[in-house]
């Protein structure tokens, strides 16, 4: 116990050194000027990168949550390998591949990049989704059934508070992975902090490269913490513990 | 009252699950369906809350035939307790026992006073245990709770499916005790499914013992190991089904038929059992007797006499042998 302890704190004391040896080596390198250089740029490439990242994965909850919840029901059992298959197709073509796709589809520009990303995102959410209700004890359900529990109460009162923690670890997969390849949205004209990376990369100029992948990074690592805190208020109490176990 | 006729299930031509069973669970009565695993006996249960379709025959509760019924509401008259309790996570203890109330729209008050109620009759704290989760729990506290979920409504009509059979002996025996305790002051029409031979001579007012579906014999307890109908039966309850029978006499039993003998009060290594035990239980402590004599008490703790390896032997002759060999003869 007190081993395992000892290389935790060694890890992570690595970790924080590199993260702050990094952190030093950009700024003395004065790499993140441009941020504060150029704010009003800046703040539009930010504000892009946000609105993409936040219609593509609303839709994307929108649709795979209730298609999850769908599959899982009785009528629908026999079909779910389809779209199970369906999903897992989305997600192995290339996200490049998507959006190059979606560019014959749909030309350039925003609706573009969102619908990529709302691809990317339907699996992990689906399959969360999917995963979280199928894992219920059936004999839950089957004492539900028996205490005479109508369909739409066992869905509302047993099944989904009981798949809440899986189904919101989905969406925020999907959201971190969003807010990387969202990057990629600079490709088809869509803007974001994909610009500056890109530039960066052309250019060969670190100050750009750093100014956009920091805050990229910086904004996964927030919408991580933020969704593990609303886990926290959405999923019961009860339930809570039998997850993390 | 839950009445059986000529029920039957089966799938497609081939394969028959319930073959034409016929019985009553009177009303207040405990009828435990007994039988080897795969005999129907979980499905039979099943066919009452119509969680499984019935073929052929019907069932009639308390003058209803079940068919005629929604299911829904069917299912909410009649309590329900299955082998791994069931709680839902998600909720108290208190949400999960109230869960048949709330869905039949019982007022805050109501629930409340129902609730408490119901934990006094398990021994629980309702304030304390009320806010807590079914995790947070023992074992036998979940079952114990899965059992008073089943009577909050205060159903007519219980079905258990083997309620206790995921628990240690020594906890099982005490909420049977403390069940059969609860169901002196409810009375309740029950259909119990046990695979477990002591369980269903403990409980059952009557057995039905299945096999492939078919009823084997439907008696109380002390007449099936007394007259097992055939060979099936008295091989299921095994060659020490005379023992087993002694669970079903007391020494008061015992007492009135060839009474107890003296208390020789100059012995002074002596042990005490109680006049309500029951033989079973005073004959192994006969056998591990290290005292040189065992005395009788009654309710009032009085000594009233002393009983010894004999006495039950000849008990279990009279009482017991003598109807065996009357059922042999004829």
């Amino acid at each position: 116990m007190k081993r395992k302890k000892i290389i935790g704190n060694s890890v992570r004391f690595a970790l924080y050194a590199a993260v702050a040896v990094f952190f030093i080596w950009a700024i003395s390198n004065s790499y993140f000027d441009y941020i504060f250089s150029q704010s009003d740029t800046f703040l539009v490439l930010l504000r892009q990168h946000v609105v993409l990242v936040l219609v593509s994965s609303l839709l994307a909850i929108l649709i795979a949550v209730p298609a999850g919840i769908l599959i899982t029901r009785p009528k629908f059992k026999k079909v779910e390998w389809v779209f199970s298959n369906i999903a897992n197709l989305g997600q192995t073509i290339p996200s490049l591949a998507v959006l190059a796709l979606m560019i014959s589809i749909l030309g350039i520009g925003f609706q573009t990049a969102v619908f990529a990303l709302f691809i990317y995102s339907i699996l992990p959410i689906f399959r969360n989704t999917v995963a979280g209700i199928d894992s219920i004890d059936k004999n839950m359900i089957d004492a539900a059934k028996g205490m005479g529990m109508k369909p739409h109460q066992i869905l509302f009162r047993i099944e989904l508070p009981n798949s809440a923690y899986s189904i919101l670890a989905g969406i925020r997969t999907a959201v971190v992975l969003n807010i990387g390849t969202a990057a990629l949205a600079y490709v088809v004209g869509a803007g974001g902090l994909g610009v500056w990376i890109f530039t960066g990369i052309n250019l060969f100029d670190n100050g750009f490269l750093i100014s956009g992948a920091i805050p990229v990074t910086l904004l996964a690592i927030l919408a991580d913490y933020i969704l593990r805190k609303v886990e926290y208020i959405v999923v019961p109490k009860g339930s809570r513990r039998v997850e993390k176990a | 009252m839950i009445s059986f006729n000529h029920v039957t299930k089966s799938y497609g031509e081939e394969i028959t699950a319930i073959d034409d069973v016929d019985f009553t669970v009177e009303e207040g009565k405990i009828v435990v369906l007994l039988g080897p695993s795969g005999c129907g006996k979980t499905t039979l249960l099943r066919m009452v809350n119509q969680l499984e379709s019935i073929t052929k025959g019907e069932i009639v509760i308390n003058g209803e035939n079940s068919k005629d019924l929604d299911p829904i509401e069917l299912r909410r008259k009649i309590g329900y307790v299955i082998q791994s309790n069931g709680l839902f996570p998600n909720m108290t203890i208190e949400e999960n026992v109230m869960i048949v109330p709330d869905l039949l729209g019982w007022n805050k008050k109501k629930k409340r006073e129902r609730f408490e109620y119901l934990m006094n009759l398990i021994g629980l704290d309702p304030k304390d245990y009320g806010k807590r989760y079914p995790h947070e729990l023992s074992g036998g506290q979940q079952q114990r709770i899965g059992v008073v979920r089943a009577l909050a409504a205060d159903p007519p009509v219980m079905l258990m499916d083997e309620p206790f059979g995921a628990l240690d002996p020594i906890i099982r025996d005490k909420i049977q005790e403390e069940f059969l305790q609860i169901q002196r002051e409810v009375k309740k029409t029950i259909l119990f499914v046990s695979h477990d031979i002591d369980e269903a001579i403990k409980m059952a007012d009557k057995i039905v013992l299945l096999r492939d579906g078919k009823i084997m014999q439907f008696d109380t307890p002390s007449e099936m190991l007394a007259h097992p109908n055939n060979e099936f039966v008295s091989q299921f309850f095994g060659k020490d089904r005379a023992i087993k029978s002694l669970s079903l006499h007391t020494v008061q039993n015992l007492r009135e038929v060839i009474g107890l003998g003296p208390v020789d009060e100059a012995i002074q290594d002596t042990k005490t059992i109680h006049v309500h035990q029951d033989l079973r239980n005073t004959l192994s402590m006969l056998l591990n007797q290290e005292a040189d004599q065992v005395i009788v008490k009654d309710e009032q703790d009085e000594n009233i006499g002393t009983i010894t390896i004999d006495m039950v032997q000849k008990y279990l002759h009279f009482e017991i042998k003598g109807k065996m060999s009357a059922s042999q003869e004829g």
